[in-house]
C-alpha cells in the first residue's frame, strides 16, 4: 500500500512536470515578440565564461522586475522589455534558449553586489555605465543611450527643465541608490528630494500631488507617461547622458568582447531593431541605433 | 573602517534624523496609545469597539503596509503633507496599538480594591482613572512600555524607505548602493548608530524598572 | 468583565449619560468612516475594474493574481517557519548556556544577546544579504532572510525561555537536585519541559512578529507577499486595493494565531494559575512588542 502511494505521487509529479513543459512550449509559441535565434552549435574556448555557460545550458540574468518597457514581470511570470530582449539575444548566442534563462530581480541598489557575488552571470537592468561602478564591475556596451529627464503632470507649465526646479521649490521624486537621485542634487536641495525603492511609487506620488516632478532616464519616464493614460508628460529636456551597459564580473574581458560581437551582429541582422520595436518602440517614435561600443579593458 | 570616519558627518545627520523621527513617534504613540487604552476600558461601547478594532488591525499588520497606506492612502482621502509626517504618522498608528495593550494590562493589574475605594470616596470614572488607577498602573506599564518604545526606535529604520529618507538606515543604503562602498563597514556604522540609542535606552529602562518596582 | 471594577453598576442617570455618549461617539465614528469612503469614491477607488482582478473569479486576471499571491504566501510562510524553528533551537541553547555558563564567559553571551537585540531586524537582514556573501557564503535569498530573522528572534526567544525557566517554582529545581540529578539533567528533564508549556503562548505571539517581519524581505528582493504585491501593482495599477487585500490576509492569519495563543494560555492556566501568570508577566515585555 505504502509503495503504491509513493508511486502514485511520483506519477502525479511527472504528469505535472510534463504539463508544465507543455505550457512553457505553448506560451513561447504565441507570444508576440519574435524569439531570437538560438545558436545551437556555439563553441567556445575552454575556460571562458562563455564555455561554462554554454556547457551548463542555463544562465542567470539580473534585470528589473518593475520597469515598464525595459524589464517587467507579468502576472503570468513572463518577462518582457528591451533589457529582457537584449539578454535573450546574448543568451541565444551562447546556445541557451529563452526558457533556460533564470531571471533574478536586481533593483538599482543591489546590482554591483549580485555581480560581485556571482549570483547572476550578467545584468541588463537600465544600468548606467560610470566610473564608480566600473571600479567594482565591468561593463559591456553601451547598448542604448538614455538621458536623465523630468516628468510632470500634464497641466504643469512651471517646470521647464532642471534649472526651474529650485525657483519653483518643486519636490522631486527618484529612487534610492540610483544615478539620477545623485545627479539631481546638482539642481535641487536635499530637502526637495523624495526617495522611494521603485519608480512606480514616484508615479503614485505624482498622481497624488505629493511631488511635483519625477526624475530619471527619459525612457523609463516614457513608460510611466504611457501608463498614466495622458495624466503625465515628459519635460523632454534631457540633461545628462546615460549609456546603458551590461554589467559583468570585473575583468572578464573575453566575455565583454563576446557581448560586443553579439551586439554588433544583432544590430546588423536587425534583431536589435526588432527587440526595440517589440518593447520600448511601442511607445517611442524613434528607433535607436546601437551606440558606439566602449573598449573591453 | 575608513568609510565611517570619512562619512562621519553623514552618519551624525542620519542619527539626528532617526532621533527626530523617534521623538515625534514617542510622544505621539504615548498620547494616542493612552487614549486608546482608556477607550478600551471605557463604559461607552463604541469607544471600546474602536479600541479593540484598532489594536486588532495595527498589531497584526506589517509596519511596511501601514506605512504604505500612510504614504499613498492619506493623499487619496485628501490629506497632503510631507512624507516625513506621513512616516511619523504610520509609526505612531502602529506603535500606539502596542502602547494601548501595555496600558490596558497595566490598568488591569491594579487591584480591584483600589478602584472600589476610589469609587467609595465618590470619584467618577475619569477621576478614578486619572488620579488613582493610572498612577499605580504606570509601575506595571513601564517595563513593557519601555520594550515597545525600543522596538519603535528599531522600527523607525523602515520609515526611511517611504519617501522620508535621511535616517541612519537610509544613509547606510545610500553609501552601500549609490556610492558603492563596501557593505561591511558601512552597515557596521549603521548598526553602531542604532546601538548608541538602544543600549543606553535599555539601561535607562532597567534603572527605571528597579526604581518603580513594587516589592512582591 | 475586568473593566467593570472601574465604575459602579450604573444607575439610571449614568446609564442615560452612557447611552448618549455611545450615540454621539457612534455617530462621530460613522461620520469619519463615511467621509473616508466618500473621498475614496470620489477618487474612483471603488471602481470595479480596480477590484475585479481580486474579487471577481470571472476576471481574466483573477487566476494569475491569486496564483502569484498564493506562491508568495507560501514563500512568506516558509521563511517564517524556518526562522521560527531555527530561533527556537538557537534561542533555547543561548538561554541554557546563559544559565549554566561560568561567570567569565557569561558576559560574552549577554553581550551578543544585547547587541542583537539593539539592532533593527531590517538591518540584520540587509547585513546577512550583503556581508555574508563577501565571506563566501553564497545562498538563495530565502536563507539571508531566514538568517536575518533568526539572528534577531533567537535572542528574543532566549529571553522568553529564560523568563519561562525563572518563572518555575524554586522547589522544582531543588527537588530535582536533591534526587541527585546533574545540572544538565535538571534543566533538560525537569525545568525545560515545564517551561515550554508556560512559554507556549509567548512563543506563538512571537510567531506573529516573525510573520510580520518577513515582509522586510522586500529590502533584499525576496519574493514574499508584500514584494509580490508590488509586482501585481505594476501590472494592474491598483495599489490601494492590492495592499488592502494583503493587509486583510495578514490580519486574519495573525489574529487567528493570537487567538490560539490566548486559548492555549487559558487552557494552561486552569489549575496552574500562579505559574503561567508569572511567566506571562515575565514574558509580556518581550513577546509581541518588537518587530515590524
Amino acid at each position: 500500500m505504502r509503495l503504491s502511494k509513493v508511486l502514485r505521487a511520483g506519477a502525479v509529479v511527472a504528469a505535472a512536470s510534463l504539463a508544465l513543459a507543455a505550457c512553457g512550449g505553448g506560451s513561447d509559441g504565441d507570444s508576440g515578440a519574435a524569439e531570437p535565434s538560438v545558436n545551437q552549435e556555439a563553441e567556445f574556448e575552454a575556460g571562458t565564461t562563455m564555455a561554462q555557460l554554454n556547457e551548463a545550458g542555463t544562465v542567470t540574468v539580473g534585470t528589473k522586475f518593475d520597469q515598464p518597457l525595459f524589464g517587467l514581470k507579468g502576472l503570468d511570470g513572463e518577462m518582457e522589455g528591451f533589457d529582457v530582449e537584449i539578454a535573450k539575444i546574448i543568451a541565444g548566442k551562447l546556445g541557451i534558449s529563452p526558457d533556460q534563462i533564470t531571471w533574478e530581480e536586481t533593483p538599482s541598489a543591489t546590482r554591483e553586489e549580485v555581480i560581485e557575488q556571482g549570483k547572476v552571470d550578467f545584468v541588463v537592468a537600465t544600468y548606467t555605465m560610470n566610473e564608480e561602478r566600473a571600479q567594482r564591475v565591468s561593463f559591456a556596451g553601451p547598448y542604448y543611450q538614455a538621458g536623465q529627464d523630468l516628468m510632470v503632470k500634464k497641466d504643469n507649465t512651471e517646470i521647464t527643465g532642471p534649472d526651474s526646479l529650485k525657483q519653483t521649490n518643486a519636490r522631486v521624486c527618484s529612487v534610492t541608490g540610483s544615478t539620477p537621485s545623485e545627479e539631481i542634487l546638482k539642481y535641487v536641495d536635499k530637502e526637495q528630494l523624495v526617495l522611494f525603492d521603485v519608480y512606480s511609487k514616484c508615479a503614485d506620488a505624482l498622481r497624488n500631488n505629493q511631488v511635483d516632478a519625477v526624475t530619471t532616464d527619459n525612457v523609463i519616464l516614457l513608460g510611466l507617461v504611457e501608463e498614466s493614460g495622458g495624466d503625465f508628460k515628459l519635460v523632454d529636456k534631457p540633461f545628462t547622458e546615460e549609456p546603458y551597459g551590461i554589467g559583468i564580473k570585473k575583468g572578464d574581458t573575453k566575455f565583454c568582447e563576446f557581448i560586443h560581437d553579439t551586439l554588433r551582429e544583432a544590430a546588423q541582422s536587425g534583431d536589435y531593431e526588432e527587440a526595440w520595436k517589440n518593447t520600448a518602440g511601442k511607445v517611442s517614435e524613434n528607433t535607436p541605433e546601437l551606440p558606439e561600443l566602449g573598449t573591453c579593458a | 573602517m575608513n568609510v565611517i570616519i570619512e562619512n562621519f558627518p553623514l552618519y551624525v545627520d542620519g542619527l539626528l534624523r532617526t532621533l527626530q523621527i523617534c521623538a515625534y513617534g514617542f510622544v505621539g504613540s504615548l498620547v494616542l496609545g493612552t487614549i486608546l487604552g482608556a477607550f478600551r476600558v471605557s463604559p461607552v461601547a463604541p469607544l471600546r469597539w474602536v479600541g479593540t478594532a484598532w489594536v486588532t488591525v495595527f498589531r497584526n499588520c506589517p509596519l511596511t503596509i501601514v506605512l504604505f497606506f500612510c504614504a499613498f492612502g492619506l493623499p487619496e482621502v485628501g490629506i497632503n503633507g510631507l512624507y516625513f509626517w506621513f512616516g511619523v504618522t504610520g509609526l505612531v498608528l502602529y506603535t500606539s496599538a502596542f502602547v494601548c495593550e501595555a496600558v490596558r494590562s497595566g490598568i488591569n493589574s491594579v487591584s480591584p480594591g483600589q478602584a472600589e475605594a476610589a469609587r467609595a470616596v465618590g470619584l467618577n470614572f475619569g477621576q478614578s482613572l486619572s488620579s488613582v488607577i493610572m498612577p499605580q498602573a504606570v509601575r506595571t506599564v513601564i517595563p513593557p512600555l519601555g520594550s515597545v518604545i525600543i522596538a519603535m526606535i528599531k522600527n523607525s529604520a523602515i520609515v526611511g524607505a517611504f519617501g522620508v529618507g535621511g535616517d541612519l538606515f537610509a544613509v547606510g543604503q545610500g553609501l552601500a548602493s549609490a556610492q558603492g562602498k563596501a557593505a561591511l563597514p558601512v552597515l557596521t556604522g549603521v548598526a553602531l548608530g542604532y546601538l548608541v540609542i538602544t543600549i543606553p535606552g535599555g539601561l535607562l529602562l532597567g534603572i527605571l524598572e528597579r526604581k518603580v518596582a513594587i516589592a512582591r | 468583565m475586568s473593566t467593570s471594577i472601574l465604575y459602579d453598576t450604573p444607575g439610571p442617570r449614568s446609564r442615560r449619560r452612557t447611552a448618549i455618549g455611545s450615540v454621539v461617539a457612534g455617530v462621530a465614528i460613522l461620520a469619519a468612516l463615511a467621509l473616508v469612503v466618500q473621498q475614496l469614491a470620489e477618487q474612483g477607488q471603488f471602481d470595479l475594474e480596480l477590484w475585479s482582478p481580486w474579487i471577481d473569479p470571472t476576471d481574466e486576471q483573477f487566476p494569475a493574481v491569486w496564483d502569484l499571491i498564493t506562491e508568495a504566501a507560501i514563500n512568506t510562510l516558509t521563511a517564517a517557519v524556518l526562522a521560527m524553528a531555527f530561533s527556537l533551537v538557537i534561542g533555547t541553547l543561548l538561554a541554557l548556556s546563559r544559565i549554566t555558563a561560568a561567570a567569565w564567559y557569561r558576559w560574552i553571551i549577554v553581550g551578543v544577546v544585547e547587541l542583537l537585540r539593539g539592532i533593527p531586524v531590517v538591518i540584520a537582514i540587509f547585513f546577512a544579504a550583503r556581508v555574508l556573501p563577501q565571506f563566501g557564503l553564497d545562498l538563495p535569498t530565502l536563507w539571508y532572510l531566514v538568517i536575518g530573522l533568526t539572528a534577531y528572534n533567537s535572542v528574543i526567544i532566549a529571553e522568553i525561555v529564560r523568563a519561562g525557566i525563572n518563572s518555575l517554582p524554586r522547589g522544582q529545581r531543588e527537588a530535582a537536585e536533591s534526587l541527585g540529578l546533574r545540572r544538565s539533567q535538571v534543566l533538560a528533564q525537569v525545568l525545560l519541559p515545564q517551561a515550554f508549556r508556560v512559554m507556549l503562548p509567548a512563543l506563538i505571539s512571537q510567531l506573529v512578529v516573525v510573520l510580520k517581519d518577513t515582509s522586510l524581505g522586500f529590502i533584499i528582493s525576496y519574493e514574499e507577499t508584500v514584494n509580490t504585491a508590488g509586482i501585481i501593482i505594476q501590472n494592474l495599477r491598483n495599489p490601494i486595493q492590492t495592499y488592502l487585500i494583503i493587509a486583510v490576509l495578514f490580519i486574519v492569519v495573525n489574529y487567528a494565531l493570537s487567538r490560539l495563543a490566548v486559548y492555549i494560555e487559558y487552557r494552561l492556566s486552569r489549575g496552574k494559575k500562579s505559574v503561567s501568570k508569572k511567566a506571562e508577566e515575565a514574558t509580556m515585555s518581550e513577546a509581541g512588542t518588537a518587530g515590524a
